[in-house]
């Protein structure tokens, strides 16, 4: 009874545990945050584009990702695919795979509200220039959205961090599925485990977010001269 | 062009999905899975299969102390996990020839159909409705739901609960006999057993219930709760599960299970891994099963 919950912390490799499965975590979270990225701003200047079609099969993508708990996704992707069509995704890949399929929905409508916030006036002088149409992309639209988007960017970064805690559901062993570890193996010994153990995840998590948070603040003042 | 094609392709995969993916709900719509599951299950490996990979995958708990935990060390311990062991050790010679993948208690039935494991040993209660999904091997342990609930209110009787919110994990045996044989029980559902505990110290609901085992290890060491009812529902038997027309698998598991009994493994089992828990009190003819065989 003189135990201190703490100490659980410390025993054997639980911290060390905690922190791999930390980064377990922000692995999955980064790596789908960079993909989103990539097809986010393909798929926004898509949705910027005056056809019927594209806007109509755009937004069904949108929406049934919005409508679409992860969790559904993640059990088709890791279980569905390996039963219907054989394909048998380990799940670390099977939560990238989700997670990009959310992150490039999210992300292009982030990029489509950036985009036209732009003036005409801005694509126009690009053209009067006599700018090919990437041209005025690449040196003058694109340069003036990312400075609107970065903080709901790195919101969606954050949010997707802390999405990860369902991916243990696909028998990925991330932080928090370690923190329950952690408290379960200690139960009979430690049952006051469980605050301390919670406790160190809320300092990791915030340990993670907070400097992504402090960039997008320092770069969007830097963006912003 | 092509992200419009790559679009076009992710929606329909969507659609498709939703139309198959139901049954992951794991509660109603077990008809319809059913009439799926048999055409659209991912092909088990073989005996000969595992044998030339030279390792056995086998779903286990990974916070179901003391039956699959995992120690301060992050090595995987417990009464199924020294089962799975012993299994690799007589399929593949040594007991390290094991892949343990921690399933949770809603998708260990997911985990076997889509061909993600060869065998589940995580405290698997045998019952009609996952005979339908699954093969059961013999039975390796029997248990009966139990209740727990704090001292000052105790639950001894099931008319008790009336009216009351009861805690379960979904996907347990508490969940569906409940749901069946009492529907004005409220309760509330967790995904994982220790959100469940969590609750029943914050006190959001009257009691808990779940197999016997589980309750009375964890009221043996929390002050203030007892098991009020021990033995509720019929008893029922914990046993291997294998994919639904494995029976080379199943077969080769039964005639372990016999083997054993003649070195009493399953009572070796429970001196090493659940008297450390349960202390001397617990009979352990009241939980272990030999050879299969339930008097």
């Amino acid at each position: 009874m003189q135990d201190l919950g703490i100490q659980v912390l410390f025993r054997g490799n639980n911290f060390l545990r905690l922190l791999e499965g930390m980064w377990a975590a922000l692995r999955i979270a980064l790596i789908a945050m960079a993909l989103s990225v990539l097809l986010g701003f393909l798929f926004g200047m898509l949705m910027t584009i005056h056809n019927r079609a594209i806007q109509c099969i755009s937004r069904i993508y949108l929406e049934t990702v919005r409508i679409m708990p992860q969790l559904v996704l993640l059990f088709l992707v890791y279980f569905g695919a390996a039963k219907h069509m054989g394909v048998n995704l380990s799940g670390e890949m099977a939560s990238i795979l989700v997670f990009t399929f959310w992150g490039t929905a999210e992300m292009g409508d982030l990029v489509r509200s950036a985009l036209i916030a732009v003036p005409t006036h801005q694509y126009e002088s690009g053209a009067a220039l006599g700018m090919k149409k990437w041209q005025t992309y690449f040196y003058i639209v694109i340069p003036q959205s990312v400075r609107r988007l970065l903080p709901s960017a790195v919101s969606l970064l954050t949010r997707m961090i802390k999405t990860t805690s369902l991916v243990v559901l696909i028998g990925v062993v991330e932080v928090v599925k370690v923190g329950k570890q952690i408290i379960d193996a200690s139960r009979y010994t430690n049952p006051k485990a469980a605050l301390w153990v919670y406790g160190a995840i809320f300092l990791l998590y915030f340990a993670v977010c907070f400097p992504f948070s402090k960039l997008a603040a320092v770069l969007e003042r830097k963006l912003a001269e | 062009m092509k992200k419009k094609l790559l679009s076009m392709l992710l929606v329909a995969g969507v659609l498709t999905g939703i139309l198959t993916g139901c049954g992951l709900t794991e509660t109603g719509s077990s008809k319809e899975e059913g009439t799926f599951a048999t055409q659209n299950t991912a092909q088990a490996r073989t005996i000969a299969e595992i044998k030339e990979e030279g390792k056995i995958r086998i779903g286990v708990f990974s916070d179901k102390n003391p039956f699959g935990y995992v120690d301060e060390n992050g090595e995987v311990q417990g009464y199924d996990v020294y089962f799975a062991k012993r299994l690799a050790k007589d399929l593949l010679g040594s007991e390290d020839a094991v892949e343990f993948v921690y399933v949770e208690a809603a998708n260990r039935v997911e985990y076997l159909q889509a061909g993600k494991v060869d065998v589940i040993l995580a405290n698997f209660t045998v019952t009609e409705e996952r005979s339908e999904k699954v093969d059961f091997a013999l039975p390796y342990m029997k248990v009966a739901l139990g209740v727990v609930s704090p001292d000052g209110a105790q639950i001894t009787d099931v008319e008790q609960l009336k009216d009351k919110t009861l805690i379960v994990v979904k996907g347990t045996t508490a969940e569906t006999y409940f749901e069946k044989n009492y529907p004005e029980v409220k309760l509330l559902k967790f995904d994982e057993y220790q959100e469940a505990y969590d609750a029943l110290l914050d006190g959001r609901g009257d009691a808990f219930s779940t197999d016997n085992t589980e309750v009375l290890a964890w009221a043996i060491i929390h002050d203030g709760y007892t098991v009020g009812i021990t033995s509720l529902g019929e008893l029922e038997t914990i046993a291997p599960a294998v994919q639904k027309g494995n029976t080379e698998l199943r077969d080769w598991i039964n005639e372990e299970i016999i083997v054993l009994a003649e070195e009493q493994f399953f009572h070796q089992n429970f001196e090493e891994t659940l008297k450390p828990v349960y202390g001397e009190d617990v009979d352990p003819d009241s939980l272990v099963v030999e050879g299969g065989v339930v008097e």
